[in-house]
This record gives structure tokens, C-alpha cells and sequence, in this order.
């Protein structure tokens, strides 16, 4: 990186998640810069995807710092949205809407133009079916237009909540694809138990283990 | 924000034009709500007092029916989460607020219509008339924005809306009403001032206080 600073920087310090006295996740520290990929691991119910959604600033940690820099500087909290892909099982797109029309609205909403969604439809493989309601789409399909919807601002950071499931071959050749694009530069994060997915990060955060 | 605002606003409106979420539902309230009313009075004549009453009551179940939508369809349907990912959260509050304020509108003057065709009420002070409802709408919009994001989380949505906005809202409906009912009788503008101030006063503290909370309503 440019005079010794990582351009992406994104560091995890005793971050810990409670639901009432429930401990989800304890003391989780971790620190990622441009180019590097985690995997969050750990049984059902260790807290992989709580983790995630505390990551992308969708829910509030109850302690510890989670500190997220770009060129150099902080990046604010309510920005994160700005520089953040996520891609989870509880994300829903507008089913009244085409695939087309759900990713401009959503081009809408961020402030950009949407010169970009017909390409993203072409790298998940949904551009012939870009024009069909939301609602006709098979869960596989829908996956693969959350895929888009998270890669579409081209963000710094890709956060990923088991990315391929309902995907076929051809779908997890895509995310394969795009895991590997992104942590070429950027940062990767997957939320896995999946051996292929996990084998696409250098590193990992067992939640079982703790570490 | 307010560019995001806008996207957001735009968002639900053609959403609700493919899929009369609100519409049909407020539609189908109005329509028996005036309906029985009709049929109730039969030839009597209400008294201004009572028209203002009963008008309020109409717009408040009215608003009630229809305006909590805007947030409780997005945690239905698992959609919020799109939302939150896209864009601040001070612009989601505006642009729900900007599309519950135009639902309001449109849904109260039609009210509003109707009742006067049912009622063959006649109003002296149409301009004061109608600058009470402009406010009286901003005002319950507000409330009623602010007051669906924070039952949308929550299991039994349809009955905690009005239960929650009713007192809540009580300052300002007591005022819409005075406001409306002096204005039916054709009362100067000093006449209703001071209802007016309430109402204007009203609803920026609850804009403001509902800026303020949002962001702890919105982030789970």
C-alpha cells in the first residue's frame, strides 16, 4: 500500500453482543486491510450472521469498537451504508418490482447513477431475466439478484452471509468469482459453514473457539 | 438526504400503485365509515360542533387504517433490511415522512369531500377551513410516521397504532377540532390564532423529536 498505509482498514476490538443477558458473541477482535478475507465460522446459533449485521452497522454491538478507515480516514458510522455489500438470508428485495426496477430504485436510493446494473445483471447471470417481477423468481434467482444488489456501488468491503445457498453450480462459480475479485483489493468477510466458501478466506474467526 | 428522501418516497408510491397496499384498504374505510354515517343521520342536521367531531374522527381511524404501512410492509416483508443498507437513516424518516404526508392529504381531502356531499354541510370560512386541515395533516402525518416505525418491531401492530398515537396525538386533535368547528361557523382568523399556533407548534416538536429518536427506533 501507498507510504506504508493500508488504503481499507477495518479493525474489530472486544466487540461484544448481548440480546437482553445473552451473551451472542464475546471479545471478538480482528484487524483486515485491503486485499485480506476473513471467515466467520461456528456452529447454528454462535452468532455468525448477529456478527455480520454488526459489521455492516444494521445492528448496535453492546461494547468493544469497530473502527473502519478509507484513504486514511475514519469512515462515520452512518456512512458505512456508502462502502458496504452485504448479502444475507434476511435480505429481501421488492418482489412487486422486476430485478431491473429493484436494482434502480435501489441505484435511486444510494445517489448513483445506473450505468452499472446491466452489468451486474450480466455477472450473475440474470440480464435475460431482468424484466420479470421479483415474485416469479426462483429462491436461486433471488440469491443471485441479492449478489447484485450487493456488489452494485462497487463497495470496499463485501460482506457475505452463506452466499451460495439455493445456488446452483453456476451460481457458486459467480460468487467464487466475484469472493475472489473483491479480496484481490478490498475486504472480504464471509459468515460460513460451507468448506468451499471458508476456503476462499485467509483467515478465520471460529465463534465456537472464541478466537 | 434529501435527494435519498425522494428516491424513498418515490420507492413507496409505485409500490403502491402495484400493490394498493393502502389504498384499497383506506378506500373500502372511508367509503363504509361515511356510509353509515349517512344512513345513521337520515334528514337530521349536526351541529357544527359535532361536524368538526365527527370529521376528525373519520381522519383520525382513517390515518390509523392506512398510515402505519410505510414501515410495518418493509419489517413484513423482510425489506427494511434493504433499506438500511442503502441509505441513512434521517433520509428513510423523511422520505416516509414526505409519502405519508402526500397519503394523508389525498385521502383526507377526499374524506373531506365526501362528508360535505353526505352532509350538505356548509362551511363560512372555507380558507381558514382548509388551512386547519393543511395543518391538522402535517401534524397527524408526523406523528403517525414516527409512531409506525416504532410499532412495526413490534407482534400486534394493528392494535397498538391507534392505542399508541391517540394520546399522543390528543393536543393536536383537540385543537384540529376547535380550529375546524369555529371555522364552520365563520369565525375571523383571531378567532382561531390560538389553535392555529397550537397546531404549527405541535408538529415541529414532533418532527424534531422524531429526528432525534429515528436513529434509535431504526438501528435494532
Amino acid at each position: 500500500m501507498e507510504g506504508g498505509e493500508p488504503k481499507i482498514r477495518l479493525t474489530a476490538v472486544n466487540l461484544t453482543k448481548k440480546f437482553d443477558r445473552k451473551i451472542i458473541f464475546e471479545n471478538i477482535s480482528f484487524e483486515l486491510s485491503a486485499g485480506s478475507s476473513l471467515a466467520i465460522t461456528g456452529k447454528n446459533g454462535s452468532g455468525k450472521s448477529t456478527l455480520i449485521k454488526t459489521l455492516a452497522n444494521v445492528i448496535e454491538k453492546s461494547s468493544g469498537e469497530i473502527n473502519f478507515y478509507s484513504d486514511g480516514s475514519e469512515v462515520k458510522k452512518e456512512h458505512y451504508y456508502k462502502h458496504i455489500g452485504f448479502v444475507s438470508p434476511y435480505l429481501n428485495l421488492y418482489d412487486e418490482f422486476t430485478g431491473y426496477e429493484n436494482l434502480k430504485i435501489i441505484s435511486n436510493i444510494r445517489g448513483i447513477n445506473g450505468d452499472n446494473i446491466n452489468n451486474v445483471l450480466k455477472k450473475v447471470g440474470l440480464y435475460d431475466r431482468r424484466g420479470d417481477l421479483l415474485k416469479i423468481y426462483s429462491s436461486g434467482m433471488k440469491q443471485r439478484l441479492k449478489i447484485a444488489f450487493s456488489i452494485l456501488h462497487n463497495p470496499l468491503i463485501l460482506l457475505l452471509d452463506e452466499p451460495t445457498s439455493n445456488l446452483d453450480s453456476e451460481g457458486v462459480r459467480i460468487v467464487d468469482e466475484i469472493a475472489n475479485d473483491y479480496k484481490k483489493d478490498r475486504i472480504l468477510i464471509i459468515a460460513t459453514n460451507d468448506e468451499n466458501e471458508k476456503s476462499l478466506c485467509e483467515s478465520e474467526v471460529n465463534l465456537d473457539r472464541g478466537d | 438526504m434529501i435527494k435519498q428522501a425522494f428516491a424513498i418516497c418515490k420507492k413507496d408510491f409505485s409500490s403502491e400503485i402495484r400493490t394498493r397496499y393502502a389504498i384499497n384498504a383506506l378506500l373500502m374505510f372511508i367509503i363504509v365509515v361515511i356510509s353509515i354515517i349517512k344512513f345513521s343521520l337520515g334528514e337530521e342536521k349536526l351541529s357544527s360542533e359535532m361536524n368538526a367531531g365527527i370529521l376528525w374522527i373519520i381522519i383520525f381511524f382513517a390515518a390509523s387504517n392506512g398510515l402505519s404501512r410505510v414501515f410495518v410492509s418493509e419489517e413484513e416483508r423482510g425489506t427494511s433490511l434493504a433499506i438500511k443498507l442503502s441509505a441513512e437513516a434521517k433520509s428513510v424518516l423523511l422520505g416516509k415522512l414526505i409519502f405519508n404526508t402526500s397519503l394523508t392529504f389525498i385521502i383526507n381531502f377526499f374524506i373531506i369531500f365526501l362528508y360535505i356531499i353526505i352532509t350538505d354541510l356548509k362551511i363560512s370560512s372555507i380558507g381558514l377551513f382548509l388551512i386547519t386541515i393543511i395543518l391538522g395533516n402535517f401534524g397527524l402525518s408526523s406523528v403517525m410516521t414516527i409512531i409506525a416505525a416504532l410499532i412495526s418491531k413490534a407482534s400486534s401492530k394493528g392494535t397498538l397504532y391507534p392505542v399508541l398515537s391517540f394520546p399522543l396525538l390528543l393536543p393536536l386533535l383537540l385543537a384540529s377540532i376547535s380550529a375546524t368547528w369555529l371555522s364552520i361557523e365563520g369565525t375571523a382568523f383571531s378567532g382561531i390564532s390560538g389553535e392555529l399556533q397550537i397546531m404549527v407548534s405541535y408538529t415541529i416538536v414532533v418532527i424534531t423529536a422524531s429526528f432525534l429518536l429515528f436513529d434509535l427506533i431504526w438501528n435494532d
